[in-house]
């Protein structure tokens, strides 16, 4: 029987380092090549080891797919491809690969710059690794080699996310990558068609929630920053340049608009307009109502927003600003926080998920008393919010996928186990499917049970058709025969002559002579008849012919009647029957030898 | 769901005689597909143009007399410089609609925003209920080219229907092309906003290569064609016939991407439209001249119209110029494109980076604009405006360029300037699209003074190229316009602008209803798994297998699938045992054939092992017969044939048939 095996080298019942390996019908795919924001040591790239103990992975690996640009889906991509090995094809969809070798580069220089390691990739390794990629058009087919293909669906999430669905022969394999099932201000919902796959692999770092309106958040964000405004405070947003800063952009600007605010919202600089630029540039991967709009009033060509200069920070009065990076653990963000973190007037407001270890995690843990460089303290007075904007697909929306691509098992990666285990209860109990959650390392295999595609000949098809109709009775099914031909890659299925034929054999004929000998005080055509009539009132639906030959034919069963030498009551029947008819002409020598019933005529 | 049809046939319906603007049926397995839905838009130049304001010019024209008198039409048609025209809102020629019924139409395959012009009268009011399949810049700059058009005739409304001039009699006492202009009683006015938004809400988007399946009968796809955005082919298959429908392809490299040549491989028919109208023409030698010829009228003083399309070449020609502008010194010329659309248009043209060629899809990474008409946008050299009223009225200065349209010279913006420019010998008009010859399309603003140039830009196939990749791509059979057939009525001594192909191509003209040749031998079935694990293979000759299928076949939506035949429910327990034995046998299953031959040492062997130890073996002209004794039995033995005489011994029989069958092969 034929497997699909699973295994995560990273995101198996953790959030980072997403990295799935998949063997199907003899192909090994990696899904994402992630790193992991919590780790600085090894642990921060998947364990590429368990592939192959030495040397390069390009003969262990059909292909790899990228999913989206977050760098807990493509930060380990250069350390694999270029430093451990790897020369095959690298899929991912446009904006991914003018995006994330941005990302990259940036993750490249807080680590070896700011932190100074060594043994990190180079700027040439990541621009090499992008070589190797191979731009994916949604619903766009791609013949990975003969046998397999990969199709991206919309994910949502970011811009640029795809969901992937990896098929080989009438196996197949969808991976989700982080996915939104509710379109926001920026980008569209996520969407799949009933394809059925073998296994669909899922994000669930919201396995449990089932989040309330996102209008509801996005009114109570807008009501904070406008209270803080109002009382002459300043908002920090810390945001990743690419993402929910576009969105919560979006929000801002047009509540400014419509509230004809002027306090001003500055945006820091560096990534940001060339993010913004990206975004005008794939709108058409944006959601319908800016794809629509685009023309008259592109959404991220913000009035309100403005470039910041680090000297704004001291500016008197009321501001936002956005700044990066998300997590507060350096730069800017960091920078701004510390002179505004002492008055209580300002807030902070953190819109995603922060890693253990940051300040921005400790915050948010309340914690009012931070140790900075240098045993200085920061009293932390401003007000503390954190208000989730990830796009992830909650509960309600993992069901909602399920149902659209009626996935034969599931296999759950990218959550925390305790909450994975929940939704793998609810799923199983609602689907009545077998649903997984692997740890890093561990390998499931399901057994899957194609099909096989066969080329029936059109000659045989058209008579079955014909005498059967195009639905079977299903009382009386009829049975078709034929000869399946098997040669190299091609399954012909064809009738037995055409065989014989094709395959240039003679045919064999087997037959089959049969004297019986029987007591009937009649004359030989009298014994004929009387057998012709016995044959019919026993063998019901089958044809039976007395032919003026002196023969009577059961189908093409001949039989023949002579009387013996000596005595002319004993009847010699000669029954005579080929291979193919060996079940009716063994049942008629048997049945004539009992002689014939003495009631006929 | 559909019945099944397995008949061999396939059709095709030709309902436009317009080699580039094609539009045809084809039937195919039980599925009806319109290939591209052209609207031929020539018959306009049968009309007066539409002023944008009043012109006296046009409105003085005298009226059309028949030479003796008897007819008299100076309402409807007007003469000028020789040529009568109709005084009336410009009309189109259909596609024929009498040669099947449109609402049987399962899908309609567009291939580029050229070729769909005519939708909304295939799909609105004819009982359409199909789906549109284009890819997402073909929907986009496919609606902008119809709502310019709408555009285009309803801020000029006419009152006058004319439709005298069509009746037949009169229409044949009429001169010039008018009197040869074929079925003018089905040609239509434009349709309405409302009609195109209606027939555009039936299109379904789809990507290059993506693999539709319709009514589980038949797959399409489209493949990129390379002539403008979003631009494909389409392969149109089941799994053992493959038709490649290719329209209007490119092998130059403009903007989009390239073509999917190899894609087109191993079809049994390929249709063949679209190629270019300028064979003889070279796109790079007419770019040129383009160039030339403008950077003279301006450094003269003179003015330079291009009349164009809003989307397609222009792109090309923006971005020929913004090389040349500085090295011609044109750095302070005003550039203008006027079009209800020309803002759309200049925005769409940048946001479809996964439909551009290799270098633009690289300028996105940066991330740059792909066409470099951003920065003659941003620099004001180029400067865009919705017609020539409003903003452009008071910006406009002159010497200058204009891009307007309709490249026909009979609506829109270019009606205007034709007006304004046409009688100083200083301007010039320099005509690129190659759709409508420039000589008729001049005729109604007869005489002029400005100069004239003709450099038409068709980048599509020419024959030379086209007759390379049907070598490339091998289809079996060719069905092309009959134009292609032959060379064009004005060079008929260049056998090399028509097709010459081995066999011959199918040709069809306007009506045409076409049996495609196909040899289909085989169909797709699915065995399902519980069969397949059943069957016993059995090695025939090195490397081919064989097994006997005995199945149930099921047929269901164009799928078929054969599964194991259900064993029979046990017989009833209350019947007699000896009933039972009477009983025929219930499954009428034909033994399989056999194969092979028995050889008689080795099957004398055989015997012997099983206790048949006294065989008296005969030769014969055949083989062999065998006397078995004790048994009293015969057994011919022949190369093609065994024969087992034996009476009265079902068991022995049994025995030595199950003996004859271990040398033999089942099929």
């Amino acid at each position: 029987m034929p497997e699909i095996k699973v295994t995560p080298l990273g995101a198996g019942q953790d959030v980072g380092r997403s990295c799935i390996l998949v063997s199907i019908g003899g192909k090994n795919i990696m899904l994402d090549c992630g790193m992991h924001m919590g780790y600085n040591d090894d642990r921060r790239f998947p364990d590429f080891s368990y592939i192959t103990q030495n040397g390069r992975l390009t003969d262990f690996l059909d292909c790899v797919i990228i999913s989206h640009f977050h760098l807990d889906h493509c930060g380990a991509l250069p350390y694999m491809s270029e430093m451990v090995g790897y020369d095959g094809p690298i899929y991912m969809t446009h904006p991914t690969k003018a995006i994330c070798p941005i990302l990259l580069e940036d993750f490249r220089k807080i680590t070896v710059d700011k932190k100074g390691e060594t043994n990190f990739f180079t700027s040439q390794m990541i621009k090499d690794c992008m070589k190797k990629v191979i731009p994916l058009n949604l619903h766009q087919t791609v013949q990975v080699d003969d046998e397999l293909e990969i199709k991206a669906y919309y994910a949502g999430h970011v811009l640029g996310a795809a969901m992937v669905h990896i098929k080989v022969g009438s196996e197949s394999v969808v991976y989700t990558g982080d996915y939104n099932m509710t379109p926001d201000r920026h980008l569209g919902a996520a969407w799949i068609d009933k394809c059925r796959p073998d296994i669909l692999i899922s994000e669930s770092t919201y396995a449990t929630t089932i989040r309330d309106s996102k209008r509801c958040r996005e009114r109570d964000f807008l009501k904070k920053v406008h209270e803080t405004i109002e009382r002459g405070g300043k908002v920090l947003i810390p945001v990743f340049a690419l993402g929910r800063a576009q969105e919560l952009c979006i929000l801002l600007e047009t509540f400014w608009e419509r509230m004809n605010l002027k306090a001003p919202i500055y945006f820091s600089t560096g990534l940001t307009e060339k993010a913004n630029h990206y975004y005008k540039l794939f709108i058409t991967w944006t959601n319908q109502k800016i794809r629509k709009t685009f023309v008259q009033r592109n959404m991220f060509e913000f009035k309100h927003i403005k470039a910041f200069d680090r000297s704004y920070a001291d500016n008197p009065g009321p501001m936002v600003v956005f700044a990066t990076p998300g997590m507060l653990h350096a730069g800017q963000s960091l920078q701004i926080f510390k002179k505004w973190a002492g008055n209580e007037k300002n807030m902070v407001i953190m819109p995603g998920y922060c890693v253990q270890g940051t300040i921005g995690h400790k915050i948010l843990n309340g914690q009012r008393k931070l140790e900075m460089e240098g045993r200085a303290t920061l009293d932390v007075k401003l007000q503390v919010e954190y208000m989730s904007f990830s796009a992830h697909a909650d509960a309600k929306g993992i069901m909602q996928l399920i149902r659209m691509a009626e996935p034969r098992n599931m296999v759950l990666v990218h959550g925390e186990a305790v909450k994975m285990e929940f939704l793998k209860g609810k799923i199983e109990q609602e689907f009545s499917i077998d649903c997984y959650m692997p740890a890093n390392g561990e390998t499931i295999t399901v057994t899957t049970n194609p099909s096989v595609p066969v080329d029936i000949s059109l000659n045989l098809l058209k008579r079955e058709m014909a005498l059967g109709g195009p639905l079977p009775d299903p009382k009386k099914p009829r049975t078709m025969h034929g000869t399946l031909i098997m040669k190299e890659n091609s399954l012909k299925l064809v009738s037995s002559e055409q065989a014989l034929k094709e395959l240039g054999l003679n045919e064999h004929q087997l037959r089959f002579t049969c004297r019986v000998q029987l007591q009937d005080p009649h004359s030989d055509p009298d014994t004929l008849h009387r057998i012709y009539t016995h044959l019919k009132s026993v063998l019901k639906g089958y044809t039976i012919q007395h032919l003026p030959d002196g023969t009577v034919m059961v189908e093409s069963i001949v039989i023949k009647v002579s009387s013996s030498a000596e005595d002319t009551n004993t009847k010699v029947l000669l029954l005579s029957w080929s291979y193919q008819d060996e079940d009716l002409g063994s049942f008629l020598s048997t049945l004539l030898k009992k002689g014939l019933p003495s009631g006929l005529c | 769901s559909r019945h099944l049809v397995l008949a061999n046939s396939v059709s095709l319906y030709c309902l436009s005689g317009h080699p580039t603007l094609p539009c045809n049926v084809l039937k195919f397995k039980s599925t009806t597909i319109m290939l591209d839905c052209g609207l031929d838009t020539t018959s306009v130049l049968n009309f007066l143009p539409l002023p944008l304001v009043h012109s006296p010019r046009l409105s003085k024209l005298p009226g059309w007399v028949s030479k003796d008198g008897t007819v008299n039409l100076e309402k409807e048609l007007k003469e000028c410089a020789g040529r009568v025209f109709v005084d009336s809102q410009p009309e189109f020629c259909l596609p024929e609609r009498e040669l099947l019924d449109l609402s049987t139409i399962d899908v309609i395959l567009i291939s580029n925003y050229h070729c769909m012009m005519a939708l909304p009268y295939i799909t609105e009011h004819t009982g359409f209920t199909g789906t549109v399949y284009a890819t997402e810049p073909t929907l986009q700059i496919g609606r902008l080219l119809m709502e310019e058009l709408v555009n285009f005739m309803e801020r000029v409304p006419k009152a006058q229907s004319a439709t005298c001039w069509k009746n037949k009699e009169i229409q044949r006492m009429l001169p010039g092309p008018l009197k040869d202009a074929v079925d003018v009683w089905t040609w239509k006015r434009c349709y309405s906003m409302q009609e195109v938004n209606s027939a555009l809400s039936k299109v379904q988007l789809v990507g290059y290569s993506q693999k539709v399946e319709l009514f589980g009968a038949v797959q399409i796809s489209p493949l990129s064609s390379g002539y403008s955005l979003g631009s494909s082919n389409w392969i149109i298959q089941s799994h053992h016939e493959k038709v490649s429908y290719v329209s209007g392809s490119s092998l130059l490299t403009t903007h989009p991407q390239p073509m999917d040549q190899s894609s087109l491989k191993n079809s049994d028919v390929l249709i063949l439209t679209g190629l270019t109208q300028m064979p003889t023409a070279n796109p790079d030698g007419m770019l040129g001249e383009f160039c030339s010829n403008l950077a003279m009228t301006i450094r003269a003083g003179g003015n330079v119209l291009v009349p164009c399309y809003s989307s397609g070449v222009i792109y090309d020609l923006l971005e020929c110029l913004y090389q040349f502008i500085e090295s011609a010194s044109l750095g302070t010329t005003p550039f203008y494109f006027i079009s209800p659309v020309a803002n759309s248009s200049l925005e769409f043209s940048q946001i479809f980076a996964e439909w551009l060629c290799h270098n633009k899809q690289t300028k996105v990474y940066l991330p740059e604009p792909p066409f470099p008409h951003a920065e003659l946008i941003q620099t004001n050299k180029l400067k865009h405006y919705p017609s020539i009223h409003g903003d452009f009225s008071s910006e406009f200065r002159q010497p200058c360029v204009v891009f307007t349209g309709h490249p026909s010279l009979r609506f829109g913006d270019v009606v205007h300037f034709m007006e304004l420019w046409g009688k100083s010998s200083l301007n010039t008009i320099i005509f690129t699209e190659p759709d409508f010859s420039y000589l008729d399309a001049l005729a109604p603003y007869q005489p002029l003074a400005m100069k004239c140039v003709y450099c038409p830009i068709d980048t599509r196939l020419n024959f030379h190229q086209v007759s390379k990749l049907l070598k490339e791509v091998q289809p079996v059979h060719v069905v092309c316009p009959e134009q292609y057939t032959q060379p064009p009525l004005t060079q008929s001594h260049r056998s090399d602008l028509m097709l010459e192909l081995q066999p011959p191509p199918m040709p069809y003209r306007r009506c045409s209803v076409l049996n495609l040749p196909f040899r289909r031998r085989y169909e797709r079935v699915y065995i399902l798994p519980e069969l397949a694990n059943s069957l016993v293979p059995s090695e025939i000759k090195p490397g081919i297998s064989v097994a006997t299928v005995s199945a149930v076949l099921h047929s269901k939506d164009n799928k078929h699938t054969l599964q194991s035949v259900p064993k029979p429910p046990p017989a009833p327990p209350t019947k007699k045992r000896k009933r039972v034995m009477e009983e025929p046998p219930v499954v009428l299953a034909p033994k399989p054939l056999l194969s092979g031959a028995v050889p008689l040492e080795a099957f004398l062997a055989t015997l012997q092992k099983h206790g048949i130890t006294e065989v008296k073996v005969e030769e014969t002209a055949d083989g062999h017969i065998l006397h078995l004794q004790a048994e009293d039995t015969l057994i011919q033995l022949e190369e093609d044939g065994t024969h087992i005489v034996c009476d009265n011994n079902e068991p022995l029989r049994t025995t030595l048939r199950d003996l004859v069958l271990r040398f033999l092969q089942k099929l």
